[in-house]
């Protein structure tokens, strides 16, 4: 387990690493992606089968694969180097380390506790499902209503203005119009 | 424990065997097949009726020039096709082919694992192995493969969707996401018999998974040549076919798992039942492919958004309606 826990971990950073170092997008994307999976059999080894299977399939299946998308449509010409400064400002490095050395201290000092102990169906899909139905009801029905608010919002940002409906509200706009005042807006 | 891990490893190695020689010869079954559908004769000549030829397509894929395109990026291009396979290979610890055997005075299961989020599992395969048509299709840095990614990742993305929710289907009637409880839960009457529109949208789902025809548009010849693939020759080319011939294995095995119930049948010892249904599940695979002519692109997206999303959903709630009414679930 330990001995486990360790490549993994050893893992999980190396690909943090290679988010921040690698000067191509898409090999930061595949780190990250190296990050999810090592995190993934971390849940695994805290007998959390259910959430592991979930971090594959909901972050790496479907947020980093829309990180990829971008960066191909963004960067199809191979390879632009990114523009942001590869290392920190001083200034900014000593509260990031600060913050990052109080955390270490919390969990180091933390580590004495003992973990709780948790029955044989821990992490089952049946104990999650009761969980988040029982216990955290109003937390996951409000997810949903934000999640549903992100969808309507895509989709009218997705949708194309009517060519020409003689519209009620907008009666003194003529056809096409309508249109061609959204293109110049995105621009 | 010595012992276990031997146990274990000794069954993997022999599914992971007998899924890379059925590979082998899915590839010339199609060859032979579609040659029967079209009224040629196929390939015939490499030892008797031709089943030496999988062996020969290999040797010959190995010994080949092994080249990188110049502008390649080199790291990706090389990773894509790894991705592609393992994770083709990886539903494969979940996917039961029998009930437990004695061999040898214990008890083997014929299976790598029996987790209880199964199905899941190969879910999440199937959606890491989008990452090797999108990263082949752009590191190959050609237009061709690039489009073909480009369709072929929105494609699968897609698909994946309607393929959850025929699968959530059976895992409610079911009541388990382990494939051997949904094994175990057919043992009087298939799920094809309660759940046929599940299957169906399982059926063209999975055809759209595998980017097999009538589906096949990343890899549409007259338009982009040969899609996200382009640009891989020699054994990488013959990884991403493994990929694909895998995937369609993988379909039969899952829909004789979910719909077929699974290596349950009466006379012939289980494994076999088993591979007989997968076996006409790749048949059938094939059937299509020589029938249907291909899609366009703009149908199949609406045929996977329009159809099978909406099929898939009005499904699932009958299926909740008609089981608390029963009072078989909750």
């Amino acid at each position: 387990m330990a001995v486990l826990f360790g490549g993994v971990a050893c893992l999980a950073l190396a690909g943090g690493v290679g988010v921040i170092a690698s000067r191509r997008p898409v090999h930061s994307v595949l780190a990250l992606l190296l990050v999810l999976g090592s995190l993934a059999v971390d849940y695994l080894l805290l007998d959390a089968q259910f959430i592991a299977v979930l971090q594959l399939i909901i972050y790496a299946g479907a947020i980093v694969v829309l990180f990829v998308f971008v960066i191909m449509l963004l960067h199809a010409r191979s390879g632009e180097v990114a523009r942001v400064p590869a290392v920190l400002p001083p200034a900014a490095a000593i509260p990031v380390c600060a913050v990052f050395g109080l955390m270490l201290l919390v969990v180091l000092t933390g580590a004495a506790i003992a973990p709780a102990a948790v029955g044989p169906a821990f992490g089952t899909v049946q104990e999650v499902g009761r969980a988040l139905f029982s216990r955290f009801l109003l937390p996951f029905e409000a997810a949903s209503i934000v999640l549903l608010i992100g969808m309507i919002g895509a989709v009218v940002l997705g949708k194309r203005l009517p060519p020409s409906p003689p519209d009620a509200g907008r009666p003194a706009e003529g056809p096409g119009e309508g249109r061609s005042k959204r293109r110049v807006e995105l621009r | 424990m010595l012992t276990t891990i031997l146990v274990d490893a000794i069954r993997s190695a022999v599914i992971l065997g007998g899924v890379l020689t059925a590979f082998a010869y899915v590839t010339l079954l199609e060859r032979r097949l579609l040659a029967r559908f079209q009224l040629r004769i196929g390939p015939n000549r490499v030892g008797p009726l031709g089943l030496l030829q999988p062996l020969a397509d290999g040797i010959k894929l190995i010994f080949k020039e092994s080249f990188i395109p110049a502008q390649a990026d080199r790291l990706v291009y090389v990773v894509a096709p790894i991705i592609t396979v393992v994770a083709a290979l990886f539903v494969y610890a979940v996917i039961p082919i029998g009930p437990p055997v004695r061999l040898f005075g214990r008890e083997v299961p014929l299976y790598v694992a029996d987790v209880n989020v199964g199905i899941l599992l190969v879910l999440a395969a199937s959606s890491i192995g989008v990452y090797g048509i999108i990263l082949s299709g752009w590191a190959s840095d050609s237009k061709y493969s690039l489009l073909g990614a480009l369709r072929s990742s929105a494609q699968v993305i897609s698909y994946e969707l309607a393929l959850g929710l025929a699968v959530l289907a059976v895992v409610m009637m079911a009541n388990s996401l382990s494939l051997v409880d949904i094994v175990r839960a057919q043992a009087h009457g298939w799920f094809i018999t309660t759940q046929p529109v599940a299957f169906l949208v399982f059926l063209v789902a999975g055809l759209a998974e595998t980017n097999r025809a009538p589906f096949d548009l990343p890899e549409a010849e007259q338009e982009l040549i040969g899609g996200y693939q382009t640009e891989y020759g020699g054994f990488t080319f013959a990884m991403f076919y493994l990929g694909e011939y895998v995937g369609v294995i993988t379909m039969g095995a899952l829909s004789a798992t979910l719909f077929f119930g699974g290596w349950q049948g009466p006379g012939l010892p289980p494994v076999l039942w088993f591979l007989v249904k997968v076996f006409a599940m790749v048949f059938l695979f094939i059937w299509i492919r020589a029938t249907l002519p291909r899609l366009r692109y703009d149908q199949l997206m609406g045929l996977g958004w329009k159809v099978l999303v909406p099929v898939g959903l009005i499904n699932l709630a009958v299926t909740a309606v008609v089981l608390v009414w029963r009072g078989g679930a909750v």
